[in-house]
């Protein structure tokens, strides 16, 4: 296939704003296969896998698309995860591509990872082909939208296509655009092998299927390739492309193209987003530009809520970490919980949603412990360590300084809410750096927040005081000096290691006291009187306390009460399993987070 | 012999009341002759496959009982009298009760609501058997009982006791309802003064529990239901206690008061575990630890019922096809959670030496994980070979009594 024919693209937006429900009109407008290929071979391949049950974890794809000129094109649409934790993966993913459709709003207009995205599809010197969706809301306003997109961004955008993803207006007019404004690839197919890993799933009978982009040369099944940062060596199994949720083997794979490779790889560790596969005997000079290593960034304790499935949380985050190379674990022990994982995800929402795969795909019940930062101590002795659990902060007489780290955060927001924002990041002790008119009732706000501030609830704060119209974007700007202590809870007076967090000194009591209180909704009453306390080393802060439960009595029981009152005898002991026992109190799981949601204005 | 307890229930009410979720019906008065006889049926077929069992106690329950008219009523208590095997003979108990004043052997209850009891049914009553009444009071105050949607007055009940002693009624209960919507302690203490004044053998005082399926719980959810705080309802009951210890009733169970040898045998049957089975719609059994439950279903009891031919006696256990529902087998760790949380809603509590008659095991050591615990929360204490809840233990019994449930 020419390379001339091919478009390698994908789909840029605010959350919300239609991302998802375009590519699937996209993928219903096009074909799956060219006409050639439908006639040959390749139509055994799938079923087989589709005997296999294999299924493309993204909703990359490739579709064949018959333009107006009359040619047939190939579509490489190449889906990007669209969280602000992902930063890196869509850094990667925009870097297979070349081009981007810019998908905005028609009522809501550019929003703070709008113009994130826009700046990351430009700095890979993607083509950026706005698209206006939702025109029949009856709130659109198309015209001040194309206005914003050339004022803000800077992109011609008087011929963007008019569309609604939803009803299907417009679509074809996007797949011209396409066609048309993106580039086709222009690698050299007789260049050495240069190819970009941008993602990769674990298959129990393939092993690892590395996502590529071709740049230059080409690759087939005999292979032998090298990853350029992880230097490992491979023979390539298998070549192919992504066929509507399978994936299809075919011969070779050349510059321009984008598909999967596998060669019997164990460990997707070997295959991180971002590195350069090449020949092993003729490698190319470089390697292509752009990769890190990822880190973590949040780390929290994961335990099973009963402790006999230790082993079940074992394996699921093991199988998990198969598929994702950002997902980190070590075993740890709390004397509240037992025995569990300290675990380290790139941010809350990929916390979230490890989670929730384990309680889904892996059915366990999870106890899981406030997420903490990565603080760096500076200890008297000289020495410095990564701290990630707060159980394991030294002694305060051992500590030279402490330092955690910090994002520069941007936010946009409509003008009248600019004076709740601004209060929010002072309260999170965010430093202000500028604020930037986008137009007349919009602005950026630029502030350096501390990490550990906006892991929490940040999020759902700047949403509830803007009334869901501020928008965020950041970025990990390095560590600072802090002054950070210990905050200890203790339940019944005793310490509970599992809820103990780091919190800046200054806002200690305040975090303490809010802690207290929303224990003490979450806690149910016992039979005896419960003291809450926060404490800092040994000073206690704050304290509240769970009232001895008055009255719990059922006061008639007939004997056709008898199976009745036996079922809520046992669902009222089945509820305390669910619970943690500390000494005597009974806690249920969900309190353990309960740190999370402090501000609940 | 082995003994045997019987529950007949009458699922017809004039009208449904705010609170109640038995299965009673206000709309099928035309059906109760079909009822009447359906439910003869049963009784004859289940006297025949308990022709071996003596009958402790009757206890006739609804829904309203006293709904029936004389003929229908007489047509069950015939029924009774001469299928099942009650324990003393009918010529022995005229004799000898009447006369020596000694309290019959049998328990032969009824409850009656004063809007449709009268002279005539009590007379009735009498005659066939019966020997104790439970009236449906609830409350003294008329203001009360339109509340409550009850369709009587404190004047219908005041005729009816009477007529009840006159009829000869020496056993009589009234139920009691408190910590009702609105009620403050003082209300309550003139309701139970003005009910206590009748000198009835036995009071029921209960709390009232809202039950889904009910208007009150309806109401509650709308937010429309002024109910007494806890601390309100618990001063109520410690009040009731208090007042009705005074004045000679003692509390043998969390909710039940009676005069010295005037306790009701058949309840005290369930929290003992006596066997026993409920005959009619919707009627709980508990025959040689196996528990089972009639349809709540009128039409299909009704229509199974009339097509019914007979069951074989060799077939266990006792089951109507259409009515009975699935049987559940008791394991022995279900019997003992049942020995432990029935018998300690009993003041007395649970005997020692009686769980080691039944398991053959000690109480102590079977619930060792459990018994010291709440002995030093003193919930729960002991005398002598009894295990009883203390007063905070009747308080928070639910979970006092969840201690002995095992969950898989």
């Amino acid at each position: 296939m020419d390379q001339k024919y091919i478009r390698n693209f994908c789909i840029i937006a605010h959350i919300d704003h239609g991302k998802s429900t375009l590519a699937d009109r996209i993928i219903e407008n096009t074909g799956a296969l060219t006409s050639r290929e439908m006639q040959s071979q390749v139509l055994d391949n799938m079923d087989l896998e589709r005997e296999r049950g294999i299924t493309i974890k993204a909703q990359t794809v490739r579709i064949v698309y018959n333009a107006k000129d009359g040619k047939e094109y190939i579509f490489n649409l190449i889906d990007t995860p669209g969280h602000v934790d992902f930063n890196y993966e869509v850094s990667r993913s925009l870097a297979a591509c070349d081009g981007a459709v810019l998908v905005v709003d028609a009522a809501q207009g550019i929003e703070a990872q709008t113009l994130a995205n826009v700046y990351m599809a430009i700095d890979n010197d993607l083509e950026v082909v706005p698209v206006i969706n939702k025109i029949d809301l009856p709130s659109a306003e198309p015209e001040r939208v194309i206005e914003e997109i050339e004022d803000v961004i800077g992109l011609e955008a008087q011929d963007a296509p008019l569309i609604s993803a939803k009803n299907g207006i417009n679509i074809e007019e996007v797949l011209e655009a396409i066609v048309r404004k993106i580039p086709a690839p222009d690698g050299d197919p007789e260049a050495p092998l240069k190819a970009l890993i941008f993602d990769s799933v674990y298959d129990s009978y393939k092993g690892v299927i590395v996502f590529i982009r071709v740049r230059d040369g080409r690759i087939r099944a005999g292979s032998q390739v090298l990853m350029m940062a992880t230097k490992a060596v491979y023979n390539v199994v298998e070549v192919g492309y992504f066929g509507a949720g399978k994936f299809i083997p075919c011969e070779e794979l050349q510059a321009g193209m984008v598909g999967y490779f596998t060669a019997s790889i164990k460990n997707v560790r070997d295959t991180m987003v971002g590195d350069t596969v090449t020949e092993k005997d003729r490698p190319c000079e470089q390697p292509l530009p752009g990769y890190k290593k990822v880190q973590s960034m949040v780390y929290c304790g994961m335990y099973p809520a009963d402790g006999a499935h230790y082993e079940d949380l074992r394996d699921a985050l093991e199988k998990l970490r198969l598929n994702d190379a950002s997902l980190n674990y070590e075993p740890e022990t709390s004397v509240a919980l037992g025995f569990g994982f300290r675990c380290g995800f790139l941010g809350l929402l990929h916390l979230e949603i490890i989670e929730e795969r384990l309680e889904r795909e892996y059915d366990l019940d999870l106890v899981t412990t406030a997420p903490s930062v990565i603080y760096k101590v500076h200890k008297t002795d000289g020495t410095v360590i990564d701290l990630t659990n707060p159980t394991n902060m030294p002694d305060p007489s051992e500590i030279e300084f402490m330092e955690e780290p910090m994002v520069a955060a941007e936010i946009m927001v409509t003008s009248e809410f600019i004076g709740p924002i601004m209060e929010l990041c002072q309260e999170r002790r965010g430093i202000y750096k500028e604020i930037e008119y986008i137009e007349a009732t919009r602005a950026i706000l630029r502030y350096d927040l501390p990490l550990n501030e906006i892991i929490y609830d940040f999020f759902d704060a700047l949403k509830s005081r803007s009334r869901g119209y501020a928008s965020l974007d950041y970025e990990l700007k390095g560590y600072e000096v802090s002054k950070l202590v210990k905050l200890d809870i203790l339940i019944n007076r005793e310490e509970v290691d599992a809820l103990s967090f780091i919190v800046h000194a200054d806002t200690a009591y305040e975090r303490g006291r809010k802690m207290c209180e929303k224990l003490k909704e979450e806690i149910p009453r016992h039979l005896f009187e419960i003291p809450i306390q926060a404490a800092i080393g040994s000073k206690i802060i704050a304290r509240e306390t769970v009232k001895a439960m008055r009255k719990d009595v059922l006061a008639k029981c007939y004997g056709g009460d008898i199976t009745r009152k036996k079922k809520l005898l046992e669902k009222q002991k089945e509820g305390k399993k669910r619970m943690r026992q500390i000494g005597n109190v009974e806690i249920p799981q969900k309190a353990f987070m309960s740190v999370l949601k402090l501000d609940d204005k | 012999m082995k003994e045997l307890e019987l529950y007949v229930h009458i699922p017809f009410c004039r009208k449904k009341c705010n609170y109640c979720d038995f299965v009673s019906f206000a709309d099928c008065l035309h059906l109760t002759d079909r009822y009447v006889s359906a439910l003869c049926r049963e009784i004859t077929q289940a006297a025949a496959y308990y022709k071996d069992r003596e009958i402790v106690s009757v206890y006739i329950g609804g829904g309203t009982p006293s709904i029936l008219n004389c003929g229908q009523m007489e047509k069950i208590l015939d029924c009774l009298n001469t299928s099942f095997r009650l324990k003393g003979s009918r010529e022995k108990r005229r004799g000898l009760f009447l006369q020596k004043k000694i309290r019959p052997s049998l328990e032969f209850s009824i409850e009656v609501n004063p809007e449709s009891a009268d002279r005539e049914k009590l007379k009735l009553y009498r005659s066939h058997g019966i020997n104790r009444l439970s009236i449906g009071l609830q409350s003294t105050d008329d203001k009360d009982l339109k509340m409550l949607g009850r369709v009587h007055s404190l004047q219908d009940f005041t005729k009816v006791f009477e007529e009840a002693r006159e009829a000869g009624f020496d056993n009589i209960n009234i139920d009691l309802m408190q910590a009702i919507p609105g009620q403050t302690l003082p209300a309550w203490r003139k309701v139970l003064a003005l009910a206590g004044s009748f000198r009835p053998e036995h009071i029921s005082a209960y709390s009232l529990m809202i039950e889904e399926g009910t208007a009150f719980h309806t109401l509650k959810k709308e937010g429309k239901l002024q109910l007494p705080d806890e601390d309100t309802e618990r001063e109520i009951y410690y009040d009731t206690r208090d007042f009705l210890e005074k004045t000679g009733y003692h509390r043998y169970e969390i909710s039940n008061y009676a005069l010295p040898g005037f306790e009701c045998a058949h309840n005290c049957g369930y929290w003992k575990r006596t066997d026993y089975l409920g005959l009619g719609l919707h009627a709980s059994s508990m025959v040689s630890n196996t528990r089972w439950k009639n349809t709540a279903d009128l039409m299909a009891y009704l229509e199974a019922m009339e097509n019914f031919s007979g069951i074989s006696e060799t077939e266990k256990p006792f089951r109507i096809p259409g009515v009975s529902e699935p049987p559940e087998v008791l394991s022995r760790q279900e019997q003992m959670e049942e020995f432990m949380f029935l018998g300690l809603r009993m003041t007395e509590g649970v005997s020692k030496k009686g769980f080691f008659g039944e398991f053959g095991q000690d109480l102590e050591y079977t619930y060792a994980d459990v018994l010291p615990r709440l002995r030093s929360m003193e919930l729960i204490a002991s005398e002598g070979d009894r295990i009883f809840l203390t007063d905070r233990g009747l308080d928070v019994s639910n979970p006092v009594l969840a201690e002995f449930v095992k969950v898989s």
